[in-house]
């Protein structure tokens, strides 16, 4: 059924593009400056949309099917054991300053993207190990790229490469995506031109992107966006707080668009550091998995979801949110809400009710505080809905905002914390990207970073699993394998999933063929096939 | 006395009797959350409604002003006997100790005081409870807030310490101490009891913007700055009514202890 809708939707799509008006100027705001217009440096989101609307690449990840599909690439193979790919190329190709675009183009971005000095964080996610990247310049369009080791999932990651020009003077500048940055104004706005080049029609044969023109106003505040919405200023807000959300479909319904669960996450987790300043009794109570299920059992997520943010989210199961189509364990279910059965796993540690509060073995009341950064509403209110859910079983919770930089030094240098809660921005699909979690030894293994041996048989299988995920292309296998890992992160929750946030935009009636989606970006992901009405983009 | 400062008065008396009987009047824990009921409208059990937690607002309202407005003065108290300690005896010793003090008094008003605010929140105990957490807010503020009043009190002081009185007090044969504590103190009172009255609602104030910043009093316990938090947004100006009534409330407060004031003491 699912597929049945995607592909009306797709097939909408191409109805919708070949009666698409051409012209007019798109605004959309940006909510800081893009640090870098080099497509190989971006990190911040400005940067990346800089990126995806003026980067040409050689694969497109589809952001409604979550499929492949070419791009400056018509085909692909990856072959000796996950090593090398090899790439064929659209022929007569040219970058927005007229340079011709060949096999050497590609040769030089995988030389650029590689080099150690130019500290790619784009580069980071191809050095699976060390050694030398090959780029072979083959006959007939064909591009050949090995690595050293076999990297799992490696053609999707060519959707964050955009192609530099290996001749042109213009150097980052001439690119071969939709737009070309036309004028930057530091601090204030950016301006993006159509390509004349840009390789894509749509199905009559009309040279795409639409839409003439892009300004991209930067601007922090997230009222003042809402307003210059509201007034017709800007056609679309990407990303939108579900307080926001609710006044606009208040105001006009046809303006919100709820694409559904989207991959980010809110969770909390308990601080299993060995050498933390806590006191034994506590580390005990946190590294027990009766006490972090029984936790989790007594957190009424449905709530959460429904007040903190408005129906705008759907209770957490684990790492992997359902709107990751292909990596979703499907056999999982949330944790349900069960305050007895709470008490009955804490029973099982020794933990009892006495005089009120919940005391473990040794008499200890139990009363821990939990840390989350201070100015994010929606984690406050979730916090304070957690603190009266274990006061049901006994449990007093301190709830205490800190400024960001000492949350994150708690949490990483002192480890002087109890419980933390913060959420995961995912922007990848492939369990990969996830790697720096997982493995035990990895720096960003929350519960318990860094670690120089699995502290438990459990961390140990995990990384074992991960491990042979990442060592294989066979995706029935990698899938068998996170799929476990999934099962042992629900059993053992080192991190307790709260929520799964659904993606929420606003989009003018102005803007046409505008199909927001979970995936980042979500509204302009099609941003060649946008188009505005014609009353719009006669004013411009 | 004027009839807006008697109704100034009149008006933070009820208050404050509202507040310290909170456990009395208000009709439900500023902490349950009703969560059937959030955002709702008042009605004959929820007085003001419900915060978007489904919390009772009325009850919040008498307990946030509670915490506000009995630890605002007692923070005001705390920062005034330190201004006067300081600025009395630099003032009244003058010479290189006054310039020493006073230069000290200075670097300490040019401190960027919401970050450190912030950096000593965030090295503060973390399982500490909201009350205790509350308390330790109001002090830190309080033994934050001295300087500025502290150089007001070292120019009276200053002046006082070359009148007439304190002249033939010293020729009647008092020494330091005594000249301080029984002769100068005393005729220091007007300016360090206006001075009480300002900082209460710098106090209160201060307390808002931290709380508005997520760094005030600790969740469940209301305070005026967690009830502004509300309101923050521009969205909020199409919010209903009755979300505004901490706010209509805090002005109504602060404008109060300004009125509470005589024009002498504003003067000062």
């Amino acid at each position: 059924m699912k597929k049945l809708l995607t592909s009306f939707l797709l097939a909408m799509l191409l109805v919708l593009g070949a009666l698409a008006q051409s012209g007019g100027e798109l605004h959309f705001c940006l909510r800081s400056e893009p640090k870098t217009l080099n497509p190989l440096l971006a990190a911040d989101d400005a940067s990346e949309t800089i990126r995806y609307l003026t980067g040409g690449v050689l694969v497109r990840v589809n952001r409604l099917t979550q499929e492949l599909e070419p791009g400056l690439a018509t085909s692909w193979k990856v072959t000796n054991g996950g090593k090398t790919i090899t790439f064929e190329l659209r022929s007569g190709l040219r970058f927005s300053d007229g340079t011709s675009f060949s096999a050497d183009d590609v040769a030089f971005t995988m030389q650029q993207l590689m080099d150690p000095a130019l500290h790619s964080p784009t580069g980071d996610a191809f050095r699976a190990s060390e050694g030398k990247v090959e780029t072979q310049v083959l006959p007939k369009n064909h591009v050949r790229i090995t690595f050293p080791a076999p990297i799992a999932g490696l053609d999707r990651l060519f959707d964050q490469v955009a192609i530099m020009s290996a001749k042109s003077p213009q150097q980052e500048m001439a690119v071969l995506g939709p737009y070309y940055v036309s004028e930057n104004k530091a601090g204030s706005y950016l301006i993006l031109k159509r390509n004349a080049n840009y390789w894509e029609k749509d199905s009559a044969g009309r040279q795409l992107p639409y839409i003439e023109s892009v300004r991209l106003d930067i601007q922090q505040n997230r009222d003042m966006e809402m307003l210059r919405l509201t007034r017709g200023e800007i056609h679309f807000i990407n990303s939108v707080d579900a307080d926001y959300f609710d006044k606009i479909a208040a105001q006009d319904p046809s303006m919100a668009h709820d694409a559904g669960a989207s991959l980010d996450s809110e969770e909390m987790w308990f601080n299993q550091v060995a050498n933390s300043p806590l006191p034994a009794y506590k580390k005990a109570w946190f590294t027990s998995t009766n006490f972090r299920r029984a936790i989790s059992e007594a957190i009424n997520r449905e709530d959460i979801a429904r007040i903190v943010f408005r129906g705008h989210a759907r209770p957490a199961i684990g790492p992997v949110s359902p709107a990751n189509k292909f990596w979703f364990n499907a056999k999982l279910q949330a944790h349900p809400f069960d305050q007895k059965s709470a008490l009955q796993r804490l029973a099982q540690d020794g933990f009892h009710l006495k005089d009120g509060p919940l005391r473990d073995r040794e008499g200890h009341a139990v009363e821990f505080s939990i840390i989350t950064n201070a100015g994010n509403k929606a984690r406050e209110r979730m916090a304070t809905m957690i603190q009266q859910d274990l006061s049901g079983i006994g449990i007093k919770l301190n709830v205490v905002t800190l400024d960001f930089p000492s949350l994150i030094e708690r949490i990483t240098h002192s480890y002087d914390y109890e419980a933390c809660l913060l959420g995961m921005v995912n922007d990848e699909l492939d369990p990969d990207a996830q790697m720096t979690v997982w493995l035990s030894s990895a720096d960003s293994h929350q519960w318990n970073p860094s670690q120089k041996t699995p502290a438990t048989p459990w961390e140990a299988e995990i990384d074992k699993l991960m491990r042979a995920q990442a060592s294989t292309l066979d995706p029935k296998k990698r899938k068998e394998d996170f799929d476990k890992v999934q099962e042992i992160a629900w059993q053992q929750e080192p991190f307790i999933y709260l929520v799964n946030k659904n993606a929420l935009s606003a989009v003018s009636p102005a803007l046409h063929n505008a199909h927001p989606v979970v995936l980042r970006p979500q509204v302009y992901w099609n941003i060649d096939q946008l188009s505005l009405s014609s009353e719009v983009a006669r004013n411009h | 006395m004027n009839w807006a400062r008697t109704t100034a008065i009149v008006f933070l008396v009820v208050v404050s009797g509202a507040c310290l009987l909170a456990n009395f009047i208000a009709p439900a824990s500023y902490a349950h959350q009703f969560r059937d009921e959030p955002d709702a409208a008042p009605s004959q059990q929820h007085l003001l409604g419900t915060d978007d937690l489904g919390r009772d607002r009325f009850s919040r309202v008498l307990y946030g002003t509670r915490v506000s407005l009995l630890l605002a003065p007692a923070a005001a108290l705390l920062s005034s006997l330190l201004a006067a300690f300081i600025g009395g005896i630099a003032g009244f010793t003058g010479g290189r100790i006054e310039r020493l003090v006073m230069a000290g008094t200075d670097l300490f008003l040019s401190l960027p005081w919401l970050f450190l605010l912030i950096t000593v929140r965030a090295l503060l105990p973390l399982n500490v409870s909201p009350i205790v957490s509350v308390l330790i807010t109001f002090a830190m503020l309080g033994c934050l807030g001295w300087a500025g009043a502290a150089r007001i009190i070292c120019a009276d002081a200053r002046s006082l310490s070359r009148s007439d009185f304190i002249l033939l007090a010293r020729a009647s044969g008092s020494d330091g101490f005594r000249l301080f504590w029984r002769h100068l103190v005393p005729n220091l009172k007007p300016v360090l009891y206006a001075q009480f009255w300002i900082s209460v609602p710098v106090f209160i104030l201060t307390e808002a913007n931290l709380g508005i910043l997520g760094l005030g009093v600790a969740e469940p316990l209301p305070s005026w700055g967690s009830l502004l938090r509300e309101l923050e947004g521009f969205s909020t100006m199409s919010g209903p009514a009755w979300q505004f009534v901490p706010l209509v409330l805090f002005i109504l407060v602060v404008s109060s202890f300004h009125l509470v004031l005589t024009k002498e003491e504003l003067a000062i």
